[in-house]
């Protein structure tokens, strides 16, 4: 499955832009199915972390070395100490309380990156990020071609990474938690230690997802911190189904390939479709959106 | 400063209707309903569409937000939310958001995606100033916190003194006990979420000249509202009100004395709030 997925750029050159784009928001979307699907955690601005690590990496690449792979490190480093942070939030509390505070985590840093237009460039973004060549030998093109190859092979990476993840004991114990958080300390699992890890980790890859964006389109801009993005991100993960790593990357194509469709046909309003897309899933219930002919039949 | 007192306290009264409703639904049937902007701005626009298509004055029309919206949300709540009550909290905020998208890109279709204008009455238009200007008062933000200040009163009222007060409070405090002593529920629930929808409604048609009116209304004040109920705890309405006033007040003095962090000091007071009380500042002990 990877290596088809690895040989697309080649097959679709003239589609490798949307290709790196789809290929990063599926890694986003794995990071968020990391605290939704696995630990339980309803988190309303997990593009806080795809922004910091965007603006990050644009940053980096901008004042201190244009080496990609250097920079997405930075940016993924730079996001695992804030998700670490912001995790000390989500632990008390209830789902609306979280969902405030990573709503509020979300919003203040797009406060912040509009207000402090000294170093962020404010609400015009941050533009003349120039990279240099991936590990020094692969120049970024026009046609995306590299970028589609450095997105897809970054993406891998994680994905190889997660599976082993979420199978380790590390892995059991956080769908433990999200199951019953009381009976899993019960039992001797360090509740809040394991969420902290988590929460880090998807924080961490997220910003992984934000570096690399940043570093394949050469410009960072508000909107990455946006609510929509927030909110499309939880929507690919829940067509895709939550807690399924294959979930989060279904979902994004899924979505994209929506997405084009229904703004090609009309472009503003697109929203609205999607809207009536998601009543009408959480109507139906999520579970059986694979499953048409339970349609019908009561919950 | 009194002036900047003085918006506060009306921009928080205002905040306030507009959130109780939310209030009630988190409270009442512990659902999380993000589209709760979208009946304000349903208000809003009522109120703007019927003074310019229709020519009816602006009194006539704000009450008739008030219905329309109220009609509005028990259509909804019979045929959509009643559905969705028992499921888990992420498909609620998912259907919601949902909801709210289809409002904001309906009205943008409809009407426009133009910032509305409301043409307030002569009389309500002036400004008072008292000791030398130390305290400046627009007529209509004086209106506002009148007209809302009765409200909470009557709505206080309804809540403690009436039999329908007594089966609301008997129902958020324990569904399945209430039920079983011969009060119906889903009746209790569709007139308070009716109600509810409707008190936003109402404060949407008063807020179109303060809060401003466009299609992503619902968007843009979605926060304020949640920060209102998560702050103010669902128990009552004495934590929302005074949440409100709290996040009216702050966010006019921040916007005014250090307007380059803006909104930021909102945002951070409500995390380091939340952080404390998980529950709300104003919650019933202990839960």
């Amino acid at each position: 499955m990877w290596a088809f997925l690895l040989c697309l750029p080649l097959l679709l050159p003239t589609h490798a832009l949307l290709i790196s784009e789809i290929t990063i928001i599926a890694l986003f979307a794995m990071s968020l199915d990391l605290i939704l699907g696995y630990s339980g955690i309803v988190s309303l601005g997990h593009a806080a972390f795809f922004g910091m690590g965007a603006y990050s990496a644009a940053l980096f690449a901008k004042h201190i070395h244009p080496d990609p792979l250097l920079g997405l490190a930075v940016a993924t480093a730079v996001t695992a100490l804030l998700g670490a942070f912001c995790s000390l939030g989500i632990l008390r509390g209830s789902d609306l309380t979280r969902l405030m505070v990573t709503l509020g985590v979300a919003l203040i840093l797009q406060e912040l990156a509009n207000k402090l237009d000294f170093i962020t460039g404010g609400a015009d973004g941050l533009q003349g990020v120039v990279m240099g060549p991936v590990l020094g030998q692969f120049e970024f093109d026009l046609m995306g071609q590299t970028a589609a190859w450095y997105a897809l092979a970054v993406a891998l990476c994680v994905f190889v990474l997660l599976r082993q993840v979420v199978v380790s004991s590390f892995g059991f114990s956080l769908q433990a938690i999200r199951d019953n958080a009381l009976r899993a300390q019960a039992i001797g699992i360090p509740v809040h230690a394991r969420l902290i890890a988590a929460y880090t980790l998807a924080a961490a890859l997220a910003g992984m997802a934000g570096g690399l964006q940043a570093q394949t389109t050469g410009f960072a801009s508000l909107d990455v911190f946006g609510f929509d993005r927030s909110a499309d991100v939880l929507l690919m993960l829940v067509i895709g189904g939550t807690g399924w790593l294959w979930g989060g990357i279904i979902g994004a194509v899924v979505f994209k390939s929506l997405h084009s469709i229904i703004s090609a046909w009309t472009p503003q309003y697109w929203t609205f479709w999607l809207g009536l897309f998601l009543v009408l899933l959480m109507l139906v219930g999520r579970a059986r959106l694979l499953r048409p002919w339970t349609w019908g039949r009561r919950a | 400063m009194l002036t900047l007192l003085f918006d506060g306290v009306a921009y928080g009264m205002l905040l306030f209707i507009l959130s109780i409703g939310l209030a009630v639904t988190l409270g009442l049937m512990n659902f999380i309903n993000l589209a709760h902007g979208a009946f304000a701005m349903a208000g809003g626009y009522t109120t703007v569409l019927l003074m310019q298509h229709a020519g009816l004055p602006f009194l006539l029309c704000v009450p008739l937000a008030f219905v329309v919206t109220a009609l509005l949300g028990a259509l909804m709540e019979v045929t959509l939310y009643r559905r969705m009550y028992n499921k888990p909290h992420l498909d609620q905020v998912l259907f919601s958001i949902g909801l709210t998208f289809m409002a904001v890109a309906g009205v943008d279709y409809f009407v426009g995606s133009t910032q509305q204008l409301v043409q307030l009455p002569e009389f309500l238009k002036g400004r008072t100033e008292l000791w030398d200007g130390a305290l400046g008062m627009g007529h209509y933000r004086l209106a506002i916190i009148a007209v809302c200040a009765v409200l909470a009163l009557v709505l206080q009222l309804l809540l403690v003194r009436t039999r329908f007060g007594a089966q609301l409070r008997a129902a958020v405090d324990n569904q399945r006990v209430a039920a079983g002593l011969g009060i119906d529920v889903n009746k209790v629930f569709l007139l308070t979420f009716a109600l509810g929808s409707g008190l936003a409604g109402l404060g949407g048609a008063l807020g179109a000249e303060v809060l401003g009116l466009d299609p992503i209304f619902p968007l843009k004040f979605m926060i304020y509202f949640l920060i209102v109920v998560a702050v103010g705890g669902t128990s009552g309405l004495t934590g929302p009100l005074l949440a409100a006033l709290l996040l009216g007040i702050a966010d006019v003095a921040g916007k005014y004395y250090i307007p380059k962090l803006g909104a930021f000091i909102v945002y951070s007071l409500m995390i380091l709030i939340l952080l404390w009380r998980p529950q709300g500042l104003f919650s019933r002990g202990g839960k």
